[in-house]
């Protein structure tokens, strides 16, 4: 996916296993110096404030290292139970797909160099 | 409102908090919840069955499907034998933790479900009841 790196999560993850994750895919960004990540949850039947905070730092911790995530796929009904658990997620880009998400790094990473500021 | 059906879980592990999860999915499945549904009250389980792991030292998730007035349930108890919560009202605070989670174990759990009881003594464990109708 050239500078993209796109990590799909088919399995109800324990906690260590959402931990590690996230360990793994920062020595990854860093290792390729990749631009954009997605993260693809459409088969995860439910995101709770653990897996929903290790996305957040994700996506915190990839700006850090120079990489805009994306968070795509999630079913309507995790959407409306995240909501009425109380985290918004504020600060993580989302997208309907894979499609759209990868449309939409596209523009946040052409959008930061073409201005030279984040947006 | 007899129990027709009733069982338990151990929550020793992060493993068993997986489990759990899926117990909990295939019980409101077999119940016919809708997605939405379902979904709440697995989630709001996870949250809890974390709760006593990381906070209580573990302890065990009960469950029971219940019958009122032509209306069938599910309801879940987490019961641990840890510390127990010495604040109630600081526990049952949005964003407040005493460990390094979100805080949103306890209060977001509370909004996903139907019915909502805390039993805590200090030093005498805690147990979470919840409860979700069809």
């Amino acid at each position: 996916m050239g500078e993209f790196l796109l990590v799909t999560i088919q399995i109800d993850m324990h906690d260590q296993l959402a931990l590690k994750l996230q360990d793994d895919l920062s020595n990854t960004i860093q290792k390729y110096a990749a631009k954009g990540v997605l993260i693809d949850i459409s088969t995860l039947g439910m995101v709770d404030s653990f897996i929903g905070r290790m996305v957040a730092d994700i996506s915190g911790m990839g700006r850090i290292l120079g990489a805009e995530t994306v968070l795509v796929g999630m079913q309507p009904a995790v959407a409306i139970t995240l909501v009425e658990l109380g985290l918004a997620l504020p600060g993580v880009a989302t997208a309907l797909d894979v499609e759209r998400g990868m449309a939409l790094l596209r523009r946040k990473i052409d959008g930061v160099d073409a201005d030279g500021a984040n947006e | 409102m007899a129990p027709t059906n009733s069982g338990e879980a151990p929550l020793r592990s992060e493993h068993d908090i997986v489990l759990a999860r899926q117990q909990v999915r295939r019980l409101t499945q077999e119940l016919g919840f809708s997605l939405v549904d379902q979904t709440k009250m697995v989630t709001a389980a996870s949250e809890l069955a974390r709760n006593a792991l990381t906070y209580g030292r573990g302890g065990t998730m009960r469950w029971e499907i219940l019958q009122r007035d032509g209306y069938r349930g599910l309801k879940l108890l987490f019961a641990d034998e840890g510390p127990g919560i010495p604040n109630i009202d600081l526990a049952m605070t949005d964003g407040w933790t005493s460990g390094s989670g979100l805080g949103l174990g306890l209060t977001g759990a509370k909004r996903l479900v139907n019915e909502f009881a805390l039993d805590t003594q200090v030093g005498g464990g805690t147990r979470v009841t919840i409860t979700r109708w069809k």
